[in-house]
C-alpha cells in the first residue's frame, strides 16, 4: 500500500503545469534527437545536463525521463518513413515499418509504433516500480555462458527469420561479423584489422553502417533502376490509422514486445537492439501471416518498438537498484542524480524513496506525454511520403550524411590541406556495398545484426571460457543457457515442422487471395 | 530543428576558432564516462567562476583516448585556447595500442584528481582479506577470475602488479576485461568471478550495502570513508592511483602554458570545482609544474614495465 502511496504522491508533484511543461520539452527534444542518426539521447542529455542544474530536481528528472524515452521512441519515425534508422534498436523496425509506408501504411505503422512505445513504456515503468529488485535478481545470475546462450538464440532466430535463400542471409551475416573484428579487442588490448588506422582502432560504429546500407544504399538502387525511379510512392491507401484489424495484430506483440524487452533491457549486456531482434524473430513465429514478413508485417513493427521502450526502462533497473550504469545515457544520468544528492545503489529506494518515485512517476508522464505529441504528428509525418523521389532521396542523403557527421566530425583524414572526415567515407564506401547488396539480391539486415551481435557474442564466449579455464563444459553448465539452447532449437524447428506439414502453403494461400 | 542545431553545433565546436580566452575542451571518450565527465565539470566551473566565458566540450571517443589524443595532437598545434582531459588509462592505451602519438606530443598541464582501485570479492566469497587471496592465487593463479575494465587499463596493470609482487608469474593472471565498471560490478556480484577491480567510487554504494567486501584499496593511504587497508600494509609491494588531468596543445610558448596553468589552477582551487568533486565522490589530487612531469614520467615507465610483463606489449 505504501508503495502506491508514495507513487500517487510522486504522481501528484509530476502533474503540475511547470513540470508538465517541462516533459513536454524533454520529449520534444528527445523525438527530435531521436529523429537525426548520429546525435544519440547520450550527447542530448550531456549537452542538457548544465541547464538541468538551475532546475528542482523533480524538474529536472522528468526532462531526463522525457528525453530518455523520447530518444528512444523517434528512432522509429526515420526508419519507418526513410528507412534510415536512427540508432541501432531502430534497425527492425526499418525492416517491416519502411515497407508498410511504401504501400501507403505509414500511418498505421507509425501508429502502432507509438502506441506499442507507451504500452511498453508503461508496463515496464510500473515493472521498474514494483519489481526491479527481482528482475535484477535474474538479470544478475546472466553469466557470459548465458549470454553466449542468449547471442546464439538471437543468431539463431535471426538468420532463420532474413529472406528466403538462407546461403544469401549467412553470407550477409559473416559480412557483418568479418567487419565486427575490425579494432581493439578488449580481452587483450590488441588491434584487429585496423591497419594502422587510427579511426578503426574503435571498430566500425554500427549506426553509420547501417544509415549507409539501409539508407545510402537504397539511394543508389533508386537512382540506378529507372523502373523504379519512376514507379509512383503511395503515400496514403486507406485510413492514416489503425485499422480494427491493425488493432488485433498488434496488441499481442506489443505485449510479447514488452516481455522481452524489459528483462533483456535489465541485462547488463543486454541491450535495446538485441531486444528487438528477439522480438522480430518472435513475431515471426507467431504471427499467422509469417509470409507478410518482408513485405510490411504490421506485427514486425508493433513488437520490436515495444521491446526496444521496454528495454529503455529495464536500464533503469539495475542503474537504480545497483547503481550501474549499462548505458551511456545512463552513466550520463547518473551524473544528474548525484547533483541532487541521490546516490543510485542497493539503498536508493530505502534513502530517497521521493525522488524515486518522482522519477518514476516522471517517467509515466513522459511516456504519456510522448504519445499526445506524436500521434497527432503522424498526419504530419506521412506527408513527407508525398515529397516527389528525387527530392525525398537528396533529403535522406543530407540527413544521413549530418547524422554521421554529427556523430563523429572528425576531419580526420586528408590530402594535403583537404580534410575529409573518414567517418563520411566508411559512410560511402558501405552505401556502395549496400547498393551490390540490393543488386544481387542479398538481405542487409543480417549484416548489421552479425556487426552489433558478433562482438558480443566473442566476448562473453571469451569471458566464460576464461573464466572456467578452457572447459567447454560451461557453456551448458547453468539452467538458463540449457533453457535458451532449447528455445533456439524450438525457433528453428517449429518453422520447419509447420512448413512440411503444409500449413505455410495454406496461409500463403489465404494471403494470395486477400490481395 | 533542435537536432539540426545540435549537429551544427557538434560539428562547429570542432572546426570553429574559437576566441581568446574561450577554451575548447576536448573529451578523448564518448559522453556519459570518467573523461567526458570531467571535461564537462570544468566548463561548468570555467563558465561559472568567469574563468572562460564559452567553454565547448567535444567527444572523440575511442581506443582508450589515443584515437582523440591523436586528432589533438596533429590538429591543435600552437593553439593556446585548445585542452584535451586524459588520465592514466591514456598511459597504457598508448603502449597497447602502439599509438604514433604520445602524451609527448601533447602539454601535460596538471593532475585533477585521483581515485584508489578497489580490490573486492562478493560478500558470500570465502575470501576474507588480501592474505588469502593470495594463497589462492600462488595455488593456482588461474582459478583466480579477476574481472575489471578493459585489458591495459589501470584494473589490469594492479592485477598483474599485485601478482608480480607475490611472486606469481603475471602471464598467469586469469583477468577477464569488461567493458567498464558496471559490466564488471555485474559480472562481480552475479559470483561469476572471483575477485574484482574497479575505482573505489564505483563500487561505494555495494560496499556500504554489504553486497561486496572490500579487501584493500591500491593507494598509498587509505582512503577516506572506507574501513579497508591498503595493499602495502597487507604486505603487497603495490601502491596504484587512477588519475585524470588536463593537458594542452603541442607548440605552445611558455608564457601560453604559463597562463594556461593559472586558468587551470583557478579553476581546481574554485568553489564550483570542489563542490563538484564533493557531490561526485573524486578525489582532489591536484599537481602541476615539475612535480606533475616527474608523476607522469614514473608512471609511464612503470606501466610500461608491467604491461611487458603482463605480456601486453612487447
Amino acid at each position: 500500500m505504501e508503495t502506491f502511496d508514495l507513487l500517487a504522491q510522486g504522481l501528484l508533484s509530476a502533474l503540475q503545469v511547470h513540470n508538465l511543461i517541462y516533459a513536454l520539452i524533454g520529449v520534444t527534444l528527445g523525438t527530435a534527437v531521436g529523429v537525426l542518426p548520429g546525435i544519440g539521447p547520450a550527447l542530448t542529455v550531456a549537452l542538457l545536463l548544465p541547464v538541468t542544474y538551475k532546475l528542482d530536481p523533480a524538474g529536472s528528472l522528468i526532462m531526463f525521463a522525457g528525453i530518455y524515452y523520447g530518444g528512444m521512441y523517434g528512432g522509429s519515425t526515420t526508419s519507418i518513413l526513410l528507412n534510415t534508422p536512427g540508432e541501432s534498436a531502430s534497425i527492425v523496425t526499418a525492416l517491416e515499418g519502411n515497407k508498410m509506408a511504401r504501400q501507403g501504411r505509414g500511418g498505421p505503422a507509425l501508429a502502432t509504433a507509438a502506441i506499442g512505445s507507451f504500452v511498453a513504456g508503461l508496463l515496464a515503468t510500473l515493472g521498474l516500480a514494483f519489481i526491479a529488485p527481482f528482475v535484477v535478481k535474474f538479470a544478475l545470475s546472466f553469466g557470459p555462458w548465458d549470454y553466449f546462450a542468449l547471442m546464439v538464440l538471437a543468431f539463431v532466430t535471426v538468420s532463420a527469420a532474413f529472406g528466403d535463400s538462407a546461403l544469401r542471409g549467412l553470407t550477409a551475416l559473416f559480412i557483418g561479423l568479418g567487419l565486427g573484428l575490425i579494432g581493439i579487442d578488449l580481452q587483450t588490448g590488441q588491434t584487429r584489422l585496423a591497419f594502422n588506422v587510427m579511426d578503426l582502432l574503435d571498430g566500425i560504429e554500427v549506426t553509420t553502417l547501417a544509415v549507409a546500407l539501409f539508407a545510402i544504399g537504397e539511394t543508389l538502387k533508386t537512382a540506378s533502376d529507372r523502373d523504379q525511379a519512376n514507379t509512383e510512392v503511395t503515400a496514403v491507401k486507406g485510413s492514416v490509422w489503425m485499422t480494427l484489424e491493425d488493432w488485433k495484430r498488434s496488441w499481442a506483440s506489443w505485449l510479447r514486445g514488452t516481455f522481452i524487452g524489459f528483462p533483456i533491457g535489465a541485462m547488463p549486456a543486454g541491450g535495446a537492439d538485441v531486444a528487438s531482434f528477439l522480438s522480430y524473430s518472435t513475431e515471426k513465429t507467431f504471427s499467422k501471416k509469417p509470409e507478410e514478413f518482408g513485405n510490411g508485417a504490421i506485427e514486425g513493427v508493433a513488437g520490436p518498438e515495444a521491446a526496444n521502450n521496454a528495454s529503455a526502462a529495464g536500464t533503469l533497473v539495475p542503474l537504480l537498484t545497483l547503481g550501474l550504469p549499462t548505458t551511456a545515457t545512463a552513466a550520463i544520468m547518473l551524473a544528474g542524480f548525484q547533483q541532487f544528492g541521490l546516490q543510485p545503489g542497493p539503498l536508493l529506494f530505502a534513502n530517497n524513496a521521493p525522488l524515486v518515485w518522482a522519477l518514476i512517476a516522471s517517467l509515466l508522464v513522459a511516456n504519456f506525454m510522448l504519445l499526445v505529441l506524436n500521434l497527432p504528428l503522424i498526419g504530419l509525418w506521412v506527408k513527407l511520403l508525398t515529397i516527389p523521389k528525387h527530392w525525398l532521396y537528396a533529403g535522406i542523403l543530407t540527413f544521413a550524411t549530418l547524422g554521421t557527421l554529427g556523430a563523429n566530425g572528425a576531419m580526420s583524414m586528408g590530402f594535403g590541406p583537404v580534410r575529409i572526415s573518414f567517418e563520411l567515407v566508411l559512410l560511402l564506401a558501405f552505401g556502395i556495398l549496400g547498393y551490390l547488396l540490393r543488386r544481387f539480391g542479398y538481405p542487409i539486415a543480417p549484416v548489421v545484426v552479425g556487426l552489433i551481435l558478433g562482438p558480443m557474442a566473442e566476448q562473453q564466449l571469451r569471458r566464460a571460457l576464461a573464466i572456467s579455464q578452457g572447459e567447454i563444459g560451461v557453456l551448458i553448465s547453468s539452467p538458463i543457457s540449457i533453457t535458451l539452447y532449447v528455445a533456439a532449437i524450438i525457433a528453428v524447428g517449429v518453422p520447419l515442422i509447420l512448413r512440411l506439414r503444409g500449413q505455410g502453403g495454406v496461409l500463403r494461400q489465404l494471403a494470395t487471395d486477400e490481395d | 530543428m533542435n537536432k539540426l542545431l545540435l549537429a551544427a553545433l557538434v560539428t562547429g565546436a570542432l572546426s570553429a576558432p574559437a576566441f581568446a580566452a574561450d577554451y575548447t575542451i576536448m573529451a578523448p571518450a564518448g559522453p556519459g564516462g570518467g573523461w567526458d565527465q570531467t571535461a564537462r565539470t570544468m566548463q561548468e566551473a570555467m563558465q561559472a567562476e568567469g574563468i572562460s566565458g564559452n567553454v565547448q566540450v567535444t567527444n572523440v571517443p575511442g581506443a582508450g583516448g589515443t584515437i582523440g589524443l591523436a586528432q589533438f595532437a596533429t590538429q591543435e598545434n600552437g593553439n593556446p585556447n585548445a585542452l584535451i582531459v586524459g588520465g592514466y588509462v591514456m598511459v597504457g592505451a598508448i603502449l597497447t595500442n602502439m599509438s604514433p602519438v604520445t602524451l609527448e606530443d601533447v602539454t601535460p598541464i596538471a593532475r585533477l584528481t585521483g581515485e584508489a582501485v578497489a580490490l573486492v570479492v562478493p560478500a558470500a566469497s570465502d575470501i576474507q582479506s588480501v592474505d588469502d587471496l593470495v594463497a589462492k592465487l600462488k595455488e593456482n593463479p588461474g582459478a583466480v577470475a579477476w574481472a575489471g575494465g578493459s585489458a591495459g587499463g589501470v584494473d589490469h596493470i594492479t592485477a598483474g602488479l599485485i601478482a608480480k609482487a607475490v611472486d606469481v608469474d603475471p602471464t598467469q593472471v586469469n583477468y577477464i576485461a569488461y567493458s567498464g565498471g558496471g559490466e564488471a560490478l555485474a559480472a562481480i556480484l552475479g559470483g561469476q568471478v572471483t575477485v574484482g577491480l574497479s575505482g573505489v567510487s564505483e563500487f561505494a554504494s555495494q560496499i556500504e550495502a554489504g553486497e561486496l567486501r572490500l579487501l584493500a584499496v591500491s593507494t598509498d593511504t587509505r582512503v577516506p570513508g572506507f574501513d579497508a587497508p591498503t595493499l602495502m600494509e597487507e604486505g603487497v609491494d603495490v601502491a596504484v592511483q587512477n588519475w585524470r588531468m588536463v593537458a594542452a596543445a603541442p607548440g605552445l610558448s611558455d608564457e601560453q602554458k604559463a597562463a594556461i596553468t593559472a586558468d587551470v589552477k583557478a579553476m581546481a582551487e574554485s568553489a564550483t570545482w570542489q563542490s563538484a568533486l564533493a557531490t561526485r565522490g573524486w578525489v582532489d589530487t591536484y599537481l602541476d609544474g615539475d612535480a606533475f612531469a616527474a608523476q607522469l614520467e614514473a608512471d609511464k615507465s612503470a606501466t610500461e614495465a608491467i604491461l611487458k610483463d603482463i605480456g601486453l606489449v612487447q
